[in-house]
């Protein structure tokens, strides 16, 4: 039995891994796009994106799971997202993207915005070019300031990625649940908790391992 | 012929006019400081000599030949302006030291990053690279602080953080190097080790532009004295003629506000 449960968990945990590694993926640049583009000069972008960022933010994942993954084929009658399980992953990936890009832009925003002007016109004055100076100057200020906040949106991703089971992604805790119904236990749901427990102790302990790292300097 | 000359600066912020007509001209060696009350343009002035602000108007003229024409500086490029800048060099109020490099590093990153364009920098880099390195150390001890060259800015206290400044400012060997309000951000205690380098710098033939409100520090080191009000230039001379004899009323009060605090 309790080979058994670990098979599906592990398999559940395997996907899980993957909505979380994948929405890092895609969230860490699409964020920093999003960053740009509600600091933009051009003040129609600039607001289109801030109501995006809005929107997103301000209404449940659990809603934004649900509208992408139903919303393309009842509205343009098309099977956006492809047949069966896959289909139904790559939905999620897409809710779970746009969410998550939508908050580190914001985190983006904040680390751009709290480098003090002064560096930058340090750099000018030195013949710098724009680029050595994000790249050589800004870059790591804002690397060090978005850490922290950073870490803890990471944290609560790793624990959100359980919400796409509601539309039927087999993560772990589907896994775990399974053995409700099928042979009356319920102490392979808590053994989930445990995989959660170690997973989101281990990022932790990276995540402060960079902060350390970090810590030769101050900004 | 003068290193610089700055001829009917303008400068306008929306409808606030910040610099009106201000003109001054620097001979090689020769240090001007530029005094006045908060708010008076100084700072801006520092600012548009080191292409931090674009002037409306005016023309600047350094080594005789112009860098700058107001009429015609939408055709100026970045690089350009990167070029024009190397005859500048500035110290901030705030230092502005990068965090993350070392005070040694932080005197060598530009030169660094210039030395890579040049063409011979793939045969000779071994030796640009030691000479940008001897010339920082070099620069390091003019500052006196050999011994603190491979700390981070957070290690030094603020008086040390403006030298290292310094030095990162003299790297380049700039034309002109500008001070704006050097020590207003520092401890009383801290500012003496700061005007003593800069005191340093004059014996040794650096032309220089100083906004400052260390007024004894202006009388001593400087050649010439710009006082400027509300945009304009009010007064300029001589220290002596200018914290001596003013003849501006403007000037005479402003310097009775300083003798008393």
């Amino acid at each position: 039995m309790f080979q058994t449960v670990l098979i599906s968990l592990n398999e559940g945990f395997l996907k899980t891994l993957e909505i979380f590694g994948l929405t890092l993926l895609g969230a860490f640049p699409l964020g920093l796009i999003i960053a740009f583009g509600s600091t933009s000069q051009f003040r129609p972008l600039k607001y289109l994106v801030k109501f995006i960022v809005w929107v997103v933010r301000g209404t449940p994942l659990m809603l934004q799971l649900l509208i992408i993954y139903y919303g393309p084929g009842l509205l343009l009658g098309s099977n956006w997202w492809g047949n069966g399980s896959s289909g139904r992953f790559t939905a999620a990936l897409a809710a779970f993207i746009i969410n998550y890009a939508c908050y580190f832009s914001e985190i983006y925003r904040g680390g751009i915005e709290g480098v003090p002007k002064g560096q930058s016109e340090a750099g000018q004055v030195l013949g710098m070019t724009s680029s050595q100076i994000f790249f050589r100057i800004t870059l790591l200020q804002v690397i060090k300031r978005i850490v922290p906040p950073m870490g803890n949106e990471i944290i609560t991703l790793v624990k959100d990625t359980s919400l796409a089971r509601v539309i039927a992604v087999y993560e772990i805790i589907w896994s775990g649940q399974m053995f409700i119904k099928s042979s009356g236990v319920i102490w392979p749901l808590f053994f989930t908790g445990v995989y959660y427990l170690i997973f989101s102790g281990v990022l932790t302990l990276l995540l402060g391992r960079l902060e350390k790292k970090l810590e030769f300097f101050r900004v | 012929m003068s290193v610089l000359e700055v001829k009917n600066i303008s400068k306008r912020f929306g409808e606030t006019e910040v610099l009106k007509d201000v003109g001054f001209s620097l001979e090689k060696g020769e240090v001007i400081a530029i005094i006045g009350s908060s708010g008076s343009g100084k700072t801006t002035l520092l600012r548009c000599l080191n292409f931090l602000e674009t002037p409306d108007g005016g023309q600047i003229y350094v080594n005789g030949e112009i860098l700058f024409d107001a009429s015609n500086h939408k055709l100026l490029t970045e690089k350009d302006i990167r070029k024009i800048r190397l005859h500048f060099g500035l110290v901030f109020q705030s230092f502005n030291l990068f965090p993350q490099y070392t005070a040694l590093s932080n005197v060598k990153l530009a030169g660094e990053l210039l030395a890579k364009e040049r063409s011979d920098y793939k045969e000779n880099h071994k030796t640009i690279l030691k000479e940008i390195d001897e010339n920082a150390s070099g620069l390091m001890l003019q500052v006196g602080l050999t011994d603190k060259m491979h700390l981070y800015p957070h290690q030094l206290s603020g008086g040390q953080q403006q030298r290292v400044a310094i030095a990162r400012a003299l790297a380049l060997s700039p034309d002109v190097l500008c001070f704006d309000e050097p020590t207003s951000a520092l401890d009383p205690e801290l500012t003496g080790e700061v005007l003593k380098v800069i005191r340093a710098l004059t014996e040794k033939n650096t032309t220089m532009v100083i906004v400052t409100h260390e007024m004894q520090f202006a009388r001593d080191v400087a050649d010439k004295v710009v006082f400027m009000d509300d945009g304009f230039v009010v007064e300029a001379g001589t220290p002596e003629e200018v914290f001596g004899h003013p003849k501006q009323e403007r000037t005479i009060r402003f310097l009775e506000r300083y003798s008393n605090l």
